[in-house]
């Protein structure tokens, strides 16, 4: 009865010093799960495109794509603000930090239209892909 | 000033549902609401880091830093649910019936909350860095007052908060005999959907085969930029045009962590009645 009476008053420490007690029961997975991440490029795209974010606009606003083909497209972000690239069509969506450069495979895909749009402007910001 | 509202109720949403269902989860342990507390403070100031660094970790691992983070955050905050509901099947009968002065419940109890720290923490973390790099790219370009940006950022948080409450006060009212059966299935669902959202960024970096792209679409029926199709995006990953790998990770985790509530739940002691 002693000892349970002792292990509740536990439960009013400090709650980061407590978290920290616990960690290693479970902290044992997180290597795990990185190494998992190691990133091991084996499988590459077919081609490479590339858009331009330019005043909250994407150019060119319409990109032509080959059907059935992986490929790695290119957005470089002109502006300094950072945006979202998003869309729900070809289920992406990345941020572009204010001038700088980000890739995103997507494919293969069917031929058809997949609009795509920049999330953080999405009044002025919006684009489609064609794939033909 | 709607279009602020709308973007910024999108990220809240996901994670506000997530802590509403994980406080409901989590309503018998002791000292919970301060764990809580300090994982969304801690989500917070993570929050602003990311932001900040957001250059920073896109440039790592030759240009998909951004999506090893997020799988990442994602992988991790899927094994802390496990953990969570799998505890929760053996102890939680136990804390319910207010048999908290079991030795082994209390120091897993402990253990428990951190993961709720943890869990919380991220999921306010990976949303809310979202939020501040849109907020400040809205207060960064001309033409649109901070006023305006001010108000409509506060509505969508508050509204976001609103739902998750709403979400958190409802499942209070499910009687108790059905209450760790609702919450662990939405947690587990919660689970499998993150792990979705994991390959998807996988696939998005090229780590990953996609199998099929899309598996299935229907976005035409119920598209994710809908009010149902974002609630069951938050709560149970739906995916309008789901990749093969995504169900393959969906499937994976819901069936592990539902074995692992089994073998608990058969361990755990009988209950006195």
């Amino acid at each position: 009865m002693r000892m349970i009476i002792i292990r509740t008053s536990l439960l009013l420490d400090v709650p980061v010093k407590s978290a920290f007690n616990s960690l290693p029961s479970y902290i044992g997975f997180i290597p795990i799960l990185l190494i998992l991440l190691v990133p091991v490029r084996v499988l590459g795209a077919d081609g490479e495109f590339s858009l331009v974010i330019q005043d909250h606009r994407f150019q060119p606003a319409e990109l032509k794509l080959p059907a059935g083909k992986k490929i790695k497209l290119i957005i470089e972000n002109r502006d300094a603000t950072p945006e979202e690239f998003e869309s729900h069509s070809l289920n992406r969506e990345k941020v572009i930090a204010g001038r700088s450069s980000a890739s995103i495979f997507i494919g293969p895909l069917d031929p058809g239209r997949y609009p795509f749009i920049g999330e953080f402007n999405e009044k002025t910001a919006q684009g489609v892909i064609v794939v033909q | 000033m709607f279009g602020t509202a709308v973007i910024v109720f999108r990220e809240v949403l996901e994670a506000a549902l997530l802590v509403g269902i994980i406080a409901a989860a989590t309503r018998s342990i002791p000292g919970r609401n301060r764990w809580l507390g300090a994982g969304i403070l801690a989500g917070l100031s993570g929050a602003g880091l990311v932001a900040a660094f957001t250059d920073v970790i896109g440039a790592l691992a030759s240009g998909i830093g951004q999506e090893l983070f997020n799988a990442s955050v994602l992988g991790i905050a899927v094994l802390m649910l496990a953990w969570h509901n799998i505890w929760m099947a053996s102890h939680g009968a136990e804390l319910a019936a207010g048999a908290r002065a079991v030795g082994s419940a209390i120091r897993d109890g402990k253990r428990e909350c951190s993961i709720l720290l943890i869990v919380v923490g991220l999921a306010v973390l990976r949303e809310g860095s979202e939020t501040v790099l849109f907020l400040y790219g809205i207060a960064a370009s001309e033409g649109s007052g901070a006023s305006s940006m001010l108000s409509g950022g506060l509505a969508g948080l508050i509204l976001g908060i609103a739902v998750g409450y709403a979400v958190y006060a409802g499942l209070l009212r499910v009687p108790m005999r059905w209450f760790f059966t609702a919450t662990g299935l939405l947690v587990l669902l919660l689970a499998a959907g993150m792990a979705s959202q994991a390959a998807r960024f996988l696939i998005q970096a090229d780590l990953l085969p996609s199998l099929a792209s899309p598996l299935w679409d229907t976005s035409a029926t119920l598209p994710e930029s809908s009010i149902p199709g974002m609630l069951l995006h938050s709560l149970i990953g739906y995916d309008a045009r789901p990749a093969g790998m995504q169900i393959v990770f969906y499937a994976t985790v819901l069936v592990t962590i539902a074995i692992g509530m089994k073998l608990a739940n058969r361990s755990a002691p009988a209950l006195q009645p």
